[in-house]
């Protein structure tokens, strides 16, 4: 078994409202170093499959369900296996 | 013209679009289910607004792998009329029919009002009934309506003319270019933000959007160009 979390973003071109949104209230706390924030969500897949075989699952899974590419990207990292 | 309405898991405008073609419009319409693989004998297909599978994932991410949606896929290569409204508009870019996506609104907000559109294309199967540049009303209620493309394909869009509705005077979600409904290179699939099926009644205080259906009617059979 492989665990693999799979991290879905706006492309950097797409206008991001809610990390705007969340940016100008972190401001309001004090924090104007902080410069800005993006919005994402992640999706932790647990693959029967070794290490070294997971990267064709993630992409067809990530390409055809998860991310809609007209306005999203995606990385993904091994977080465990045995 | 037989018309299939389908109905998804959370759909919840299927029966005013429903009621607009049949009672109002006179048409011959049918509720067909997401499970059906097949729609075969009908001339025309609509997809409804609502929250299909709760909005999961993406508005329409879901919806559109259900069963129906090769069938209608299918209808819509074969160059019949394909309409889908608010949640369906987002099931028809989600499926590859149109172009780009909607976003969460700029806002943040869930915004249900009545909003000034403007006709800018008037040479549609769905919108033959207006005058070309005129301005009507309809009511919008959504949270991801916010148009999303390139500009490659905004200008594309803009190009080939398939920019059918636009937002006039404001812009309530940030779509980009104020667009709120666009048709494939082909013209025969409509996507729309607002609802013209809940403005065809004067009793409801609204019948702007009553010529969309009745364009869709009277053009139906019209075999559009490949």
């Amino acid at each position: 078994m492989t665990k693999v979390r799979i991290f879905v973003t706006y492309k950097p071109s797409v206008f991001d409202p809610q990390g705007d949104t969340i940016k100008k209230t972190i401001h309001a706390l004090g924090h104007d170093e902080v410069a800005d924030v993006q919005v994402g969500k992640f999706f932790d897949l647990t693959i029967d499959a070794q290490v070294d075989q997971v990267a064709k699952t993630v992409k067809e899974v990530a390409e055809k369900l998860l991310v809609n590419f007209n306005m999203e990207t995606y990385t993904y990292q091994v977080m465990e296996e045995n | 013209m037989k018309i299939a309405v389908i109905v998804f898991p959370g759909s919840n405008c299927d029966i005013d679009i429903y009621e607009a073609l049949s009672s109002v419009c006179g048409a011959d319409v049918d509720y067909v289910s997401h499970k059906q693989a097949s729609l075969a004998g009908y001339d025309a297909v609509m997809l409804p607004g609502g929250f299909s599978y709760g909005d999961y994932l993406r508005a329409g991410a879901i919806a559109r792998f259900a069963p129906v949606m090769k069938a209608v896929v299918k209808m819509a290569h074969a160059g019949q009329p394909v309409f889908g409204t608010c949640n369906g508009f987002q099931i028809l870019t989600e499926a590859g029919l149109l172009p780009g996506g909607l976003k969460r609104n700029d806002s943040q907000q869930f915004i249900c009002k009545t909003v000034p559109l403007e006709v800018v294309n008037n040479q549609t199967l769905f919108t033959s009934q207006y005058q070309e540049h005129e301005r009507i009303a309809l009511p919008i209620a959504h949270a991801d309506g916010s148009y999303y493309a390139d500009q490659a394909t905004l200008d594309e869009l803009e190009a080939n003319h398939q920019v059918v509705f636009r937002y006039a005077e404001e812009n309530p979600n940030g779509s980009l270019r104020n667009i709120a409904g666009i048709t494939n290179r082909q013209g025969n699939v409509l996507g729309m933000m607002p609802h013209p099926e809940r403005a065809v009644e004067a009793i409801l205080g609204n019948t702007d959007g009553r010529r969309l259906f009745e364009s869709l009617l009277a053009n139906g059979s019209v075999k559009v160009e490949e």
